[in-house]
């Protein structure tokens, strides 16, 4: 009768390959969070950190006098956020100014974005004589420097020396006034919808032609197809073309800055213009953290339920 | 940079500030060197080195100091002085735009030139009045010494006057008005006077220039704000005015966001008068017939308003600061000795067109001729520094903003009435009082 002595090596043989599995497993599972380790310390340092820490100073008076050290600043309370949110006063008005403006601004950027990227990339679907060379040109205005295209842009807006009223042969201001909101919406436009054209047509390429060709033998013109092939299967990637190009816009800094320098005009007041004249050009850190705050809200909820409502539309649909 | 960079440029700025609290001092280690961010004064960034370089470098072979130069633009200099003040982490010695020296002395991150500081750069006595004036909040030390003097002037192309009948520069505000409008002839594309009508400082300038003239104080003796006050809105009616209702301002200038355009019009003859600080050089660089260029002072109203001042320009110039945090303020203080001396004030003011703010360096022929005399009596007799408040950048772009809006208002054809003025004040005086 063998006794346990003897059974121990057979059991250690049989188990010995089970630790080591079970390390490897648990290596395999730990791998993608190491990886991720650099990522997720680099994310926490550059955004969620700073983000905190506006959060908190938008609870205080942080302005030239305690910018210096700012442990010394007073407490405001919940003060930044009444005063920003009090609609009857002067920077409440302007900042709920700014922000129909960003709101105007960017549903008409993104939806001439999401229009002109899409046609053009359906348009170019099929293969013709020169198909590279378009794409190419198109993606242009997207890999120039920023600085240096919408610098150009605000050189042919000039109303006396601008090539732009050269053109339409007119004597318009571009850069100030009513126009310049919709200087503005053109910038964007020219900049951002390459990017769309860029993500309609990598999402067409993953939309089979047989899909097309059966739809074609069924007598579907182009514009069924269009409907019933390419806008269902293209609808997972505009969702997120859509949110990202709406929080770019929304957020767009660069552009009304490049355009028309630290003041914009106020026709062109973006919100995101507006937050940094109340933080670094008026030296009211405190206030100008409340806004951002606000703005972060906004722009959290608008894309909790945006994407809450495509994915149920999604989850409907399968 | 979208605006969610915006507050963790702040926030990044704050957190080495935590790191750096305790230890503080400056970016320079060695115990003989001095970094010195410079105001771009020349032509150029690389013009202020060329002309700094050799003058550091004399300093060095005089006092075994090594001073690092770097010139910052205007654009920047300010957002750089922010984070230097914010990080600890910033240059020895640095240049500072004087109107902001009672919004950067309230940071409390600068070297009070108390007595003592002031006798180890030469002593107080040495320096212009107005220009030590403009050096920080009144009862309080400066926080610097005056390096480069400016003032306002009104230049005048002769040539333009001539072929009006016009002899001699506008003595009053309405001679200024009516000689402009004889001037102005838009179909040969000449107008009366050119402004840089959508430069928010510049507009502030004016502002300030005009307000005095008609008895405005922008804040109260404890620091309220008070921009919506009668004279001020009369003062910023009576600058728009010459775009809106005198017509002698091209409305493209409303677009004007920078000197160079203005000083082209005046040169080119599309332009008669021009309201600036010294810049007979500029003039010079982009190629004026230097015999038709004439300067007077800027003109006071014929009457003037009750409690109107006799201001004709705001103090302008630029200070010269030494950072609290420097591991070197002896070091930082000799340099600051050598260059508001006497021949270092003499050769960059004449390099740079402006005026030196030390007494004795008047005594050199190129400060002697008629158009720096002009600038030198209107600094010594007839300017006061802007508001020193600690809110006063904040009065400069909030009101020089505000002037731009009208401007462009104006040039698209919608009125700017006293009601609308008075608004916007209003709005501008909130505006300063959350930050206070």
């Amino acid at each position: 009768m063998p006794t346990a002595l003897d059974d121990a090596p057979a059991v250690k043989a049989a188990g010995a390959p089970k630790p080591r599995r079970a390390r490897r497993n648990r290596r395999r599972v730990a791998l993608p969070y190491l990886l991720l380790l650099p990522a997720i310390l680099l994310e926490l340092l550059v955004h969620l950190i700073p983000m905190v820490a506006g959060l908190v100073m938008s609870f205080f008076k942080l302005t030239q006098f305690s910018i210096r050290d700012f442990s010394s600043a007073p407490a405001a309370g919940l003060d930044n956020y009444k005063f920003v949110l009090d609609f009857d006063s002067a920077a409440g008005k302007s900042l709920l100014g700014s922000f129909w403006i960003s709101i105007v601004y960017t549903v008409l950027s993104v939806g001439f974005c999401w229009l002109f990227g899409t046609s053009a990339a359906v348009l170019m679907q099929k293969n013709f004589r020169g198909r590279g060379l378009l794409r190419t040109l198109f993606l242009v205005p997207y890999a120039l420097p920023m600085y240096a295209a919408v610098i150009t842009w605000s050189f042919m807006f000039q109303k006396d020396t601008g090539l732009v009223n050269d053109l339409l042969g007119t004597d318009s201001f571009w850069l100030i006034g009513d126009n310049s909101f919709w200087s503005l919406v053109v910038v964007s436009v020219w900049r951002n919808w390459p990017f769309a054209f860029l993500i309609v047509m990598a999402g067409l390429q993953n939309i089979p032609g047989e899909l097309y060709e059966a739809a074609a033998i069924d007598g579907a013109g182009w514009w069924r197809q269009f409907q019933t092939i390419t806008q269902p299967m293209l609808r997972p990637v505009n969702q997120v073309l859509l949110l990202v190009l709406f929080l770019w816009t929304f957020n767009d800094f660069n552009t009304p800055y490049v355009l028309f320098g630290a003041s914009a005009p106020k026709e062109a007041s973006l919100i995101s213009i507006h937050i940094y004249q109340s933080s670094f050009v008026t030296w009211n850190f405190g206030l100008g953290s409340a806004m951002s705050v606000l703005l972060l809200l906004f722009l959290l909820i608008v894309s909790t339920v945006y994407l809450g409502l495509t994915s149920r539309r999604r989850n409907a649909v399968v | 940079m979208r605006i969610g960079k915006i507050a963790p440029a702040l926030v990044l700025a704050l957190a080495a500030a935590a790191t750096t609290a305790c230890g503080g001092g400056t970016s320079s280690s060695a115990p003989k060197e001095l970094v010195y961010w410079a105001s771009n004064q020349g032509t150029s960034l690389d013009n202020d080195k060329a002309v700094l370089q050799p003058e550091l470098d004399k300093f060095e072979k005089a006092s075994g100091i090594k001073v690092k130069l770097e010139v910052v633009p205007w654009t920047d200099l300010l957002n750089r002085i922010l984070a230097a003040t914010t990080s600890g982490k910033g240059p020895d010695v640095l240049n500072i735009g004087n109107t902001w020296s009672a919004s950067l002395q309230a940071t409390g991150a600068f070297l009070p030139f108390d007595d003592a500081a002031l006798e180890k750069v030469g002593g107080k006595s040495r320096f212009l009045g107005p220009s030590l004036a403009a050096t920080g909040a009144s009862g309080q030390p400066p926080v610097g010494v005056p390096l480069y003097g400016q003032a306002y002037g009104l230049y005048y192309n002769k040539k333009l006057f001539a072929e009006a009948g016009i002899t001699k520069p506008p003595a009053t505000w309405e001679e200024l008005v009516e000689d402009g409008k004889k001037l102005t002839k838009p179909d040969k594309g000449q107008w009366g006077l050119s402004l840089q009508a959508g430069q928010v400082t510049e507009n502030s300038h004016h502002a300030a220039i005009l307000g005095a003239q008609q008895g405005a104080q922008f804040f109260t003796a404890e620091g309220k704000p008070q921009l919506a006050s009668d004279p001020s809105v009369a003062a910023v009616q009576q600058f728009v005015d010459l775009m809106q209702k005198d017509k002698i301002v091209n409305p493209a200038n409303a677009e004007y966001a920078d000197t160079a355009k203005s000083l082209k019009d005046l040169s080119d003859g599309k332009a008669a008068m021009f309201m600036n600080q010294a810049s007979a050089g500029s003039f010079k660089n982009i190629g004026m017939d230097m015999a038709n260029l004439g300067v007077a002072p800027i003109p006071l109203p014929a009457t003037a308003p009750p409690n109107g001042r006799k201001v004709t320009s705001f103090v302008a110039g630029i200070n010269m600061s030494v950072f609290k945090n420097t591991k070197n303020p002896d070091a930082a203080l000799d340099f600051v000795k050598f260059m508001v001396s006497a021949p270092e004030q003499a050769l960059l003011n004449k390099t740079y067109g402006s005026l030196p703010t030390v007494q004795d360096a008047y005594s050199d022929a190129a400060f002697q001729t008629e158009d720096v005399k002009v600038f030198q009596n209107v600094l010594a007799n007839s300017a006061e520094p802007m508001p020193q408040v600690p809110q006063e950048s904040q009065f400069e772009t909030l009101i020089g903003t505000a002037m731009k809006g009208m401007f462009a208002d104006v040039a698209a054809g919608k009125p700017v009435d006293g009601a609308k003025i008075r608004d916007q004040l209003n709005q501008a005086d909130q505006q300063i009082a959350a930050g206070s």
